[in-house]
């Protein structure tokens, strides 16, 4: 045995050289990548990166283009609605899931089904469901309704809610699967004491339970902030992003410049926007969440 | 006296599986009554179910004299102390104890005056602030205790409450529960399937096995004067000797097994001399050696096995004629293996059992 301290450097070497790609990953593809963007944001890069220096030209055109100030609405819009409504119905759904309920495994497996399938699926088949010519408009007009009316991605001031019906049907299975997993976690003891107290059931989902299940909630967060932010697939089946432009968002709008539009310098300055919107969120959050005081 | 809880013909079924079957117990004013038995024998289950955490299949359930069979676990008049501490973890200790209460509607100052005075009792005085997960096992089931304090209740369910504490923890608090009962002086139902606790805490103890109530008697009758063999076996560690064999009594009753026979006339029969098959017990601390053989009426040449020094005494397993026998020594006893060694025991406080039934005689 040495009698000298070995170097911390040369300790554990199978570990750190396993590690070495994704340190690789990390740094060239996200951190550079990133760097590279933003660069070449404040070029007028057309259909090749140039480096030809505009400063913030890119971001002024981009913020006086009606079309991205309407994506930023609608994301927001979309993004706020997902994320209360799918939190909130997945939640239930899991609360009565957990209710030693028969044939849990089919309903489960039923709710969990939409999430098998991709966006573009599940963007035609809404398509389909919400057109007036053949889909619930005209079946409840077939039973003799003839005045209703029902065609949410008909008309622009509201067809950002009808991508938000199908992104909740797709995405609450698995937040109502994830909320399950949490609520088997609870111990059935904390259950029995809040009934000998006799707090009401839903006090003790409330004040107990959820205050409890707060690691399974910040995952379920991220997992559908991120579903948010990068939406494009769904808008692209459903709606091609109309009717004209009123449900247009900023991952299409990256995607149409960059490749479409052959304007880099626009779709790099669209990305950088979105990068720095998520910035905005997530560095006061993990500020709060790790800042400050060691974790224990 | 006027019982405190009073179960009558209590059953419950999950399907076609019997768990508690047509059980009476008639628990008296600031009794400690501790439910014992392996696991899966129904303990848990009939205080889930007197808690009302369970509903019953049949039969009633009273409490101070109110029929609470169907009422809610809340309105019972009862405060539960459980395994795993089912601390609220993300309230302080105070808002444990106080969340049940206020969400009672209480005043305020009442709460106050209630939860100062059980953290008096339990002295959590200090950790009022902190959170679950700051305190120590013991800390958590003080103050889970103190939940079922605050309560004000007459009957306090505890459901193995020390089983998650190490061993020295573990003789703290049954101390300190003992005497928590006696300042106290409530009603207290304590389930537990470790024989120590039950036997230290108990004013009465029921040995329970597949939904059964084998004996329901003072600790000291258990021990003493087990009613049938499962709780001769199950109650004393290590457990009885048990040799097989007939009783004869057509003169003085007398014990015959394969190998050995010996005169039983001092034992004390429950309807009097009874002969056929059965098991005769002896705990192995009855079993005597050394100068105490004087007093020995039965003594037989016993070939040691293997020995057992706990400190505080010396456990022997040992074959008498073939047959094992396991007894108690003095601590300080020499002994080894391969040692020959002369040991008796008076009949007097033997168990003796009918084969068949499996009854005491």
């Amino acid at each position: 045995m040495s009698s000298e301290r070995p170097n911390g450097l040369f300790r554990n070497i199978p570990a750190k050289v396993a590690a070495i790609p994704m340190i690789i990953t990390a740094l060239v593809v996200f951190m550079g990548g990133s760097l590279w963007t933003m660069a070449y944001s404040l070029t007028k890069s057309k259909l090749l990166p140039k480096w030809k220096f505009v400063g913030l030209d890119q971001y002024e055109r981009l913020w006086s283009t009606k079309r991205w100030v309407v994506s930023i609405e609608n994301l927001f819009i979309y993004g706020v609605c997902m994320l209360i409504a799918s939190f909130v119905i997945g939640f239930i759904l899991a609360a009565l899931m957990d209710q030693k309920i028969r044939f849990e495994n089919t309903f489960r497996t039923i709710i969990l089904y939409p999430f098998a399938l991709s966006f573009i699926v599940t963007g035609l088949v809404w398509q389909w469901i919400l057109n007036p010519e053949f889909g619930i408009q005209s079946i409840i007009r077939g039973l003799g309704f003839t005045s209703f009316e029902f065609d949410p991605l008909y008309n622009a001031d509201i067809a950002i809610y009808g991508i938000l019906i199908a992104g909740l049907w797709q995405g609450t299975g698995l937040i109502m699967v994830l909320m399950l997993a949490g609520l088997r976690g609870i111990d059935q003891e904390i259950w029995k004491a809040a009934k000998v107290d006799g707090i009401p059931t839903w006090k003790t989902y409330l004040f107990i339970v959820i205050p409890m299940m707060r690691p399974v909630f910040i995952t379920t967060l991220v997992l559908v902030a991120a579903s948010i932010v990068k939406v494009y697939d769904l808008i692209v089946a459903q709606t091609g992003g109309g009717p004209g432009i009123s449900t247009e968002m900023p991952a299409k709008y990256v995607y149409d410049y960059m490749f479409g539009g052959q304007n880099l310098g626009q779709g790099f300055a669209a990305s950088t926007m979105m990068l720095l919107a998520v910035l905005v969120v997530v560095i006061p959050w993990a500020y709060l969440e790790f800042g400050g005081k060691k974790r224990g | 006296m006027e019982s405190s809880i009073s179960i009558r013909d209590l059953s419950l079924s999950f399907g076609a599986v019997k768990v508690l079957r047509n059980l009476n117990i008639e628990i008296g004013q600031g009794e400690f009554l501790v439910l014992l038995g392996s696991s899966g024998c129904g303990k848990s289950t009939l205080l889930n179910c007197i808690a009302g955490l369970l509903d019953v299949t049949d039969g009633q359930i009273f409490i101070q004299g109110k029929n609470v069979t169907w009422a809610e676990p809340s309105d019972r008049g009862i405060g539960m102390v459980f395994q795993s501490y089912a601390l609220y973890p993300q309230m302080t200790v105070e808002g444990n104890l106080s969340f049940g209460l206020k969400n009672a509607g209480m005043a305020k100052d009442e709460i106050k005056k209630r939860v100062a005075r059980a953290a008096e009792i339990l002295q959590i005085e200090p950790l009022l602030k902190r959170k679950p997960a700051a305190l120590s096992g013991g800390q958590r089931q003080r103050v889970a205790i103190g939940r079922a304090l605050v309560r004000d209740v007459d009957v306090f369910l505890f459901d193995e409450p020390l089983s998650n504490l190490d061993a020295k923890l573990r003789a703290d608090l049954r101390v300190e529960i003992k005497r928590l009962h006696q300042r106290l002086k409530n009603t207290m139902i304590y389930v537990t399937h470790d024989q120590v606790e039950a036997l230290t805490l108990a004013d009465r103890i029921a040995i329970m096995k597949g939904g059964n109530i084998q004996q329901l008697a003072s600790p000291n009758e258990i021990y003493n004067k087990p009613a049938n063999k499962y709780v001769a076996d199950f109650i004393g560690s290590p457990s009885m000797n048990f040799l097989e064999g007939v009783i004869d009594i057509s003169g003085a009753p007398q014990f015959n097994s394969d190998v050995m026979s010996f005169d039983i006339s001092g034992y004390e029969f429950v309807d009097g001399p009874t002969g056929g098959p059965a098991w005769f017990g002896i705990r192995p601390e009855h079993i005597v050696t050394g100068e105490l053989l004087a007093n020995a009426p039965v003594q037989f040449d016993a070939e040691v096995e293997l020995v057992e020094p706990m400190g505080s005494d010396t456990l022997v397993w040992a074959k008498v004629e073939g047959v094992p026998m396991h007894f108690r020594m003095d601590g300080q006893a020499e002994v080894r293996s391969g040692d020959q060694m002369r040991i008796g025991f008076d009949p007097a406080r033997a168990n003796i059992f009918n084969k068949e039934t499996e009854l005491r005689i």
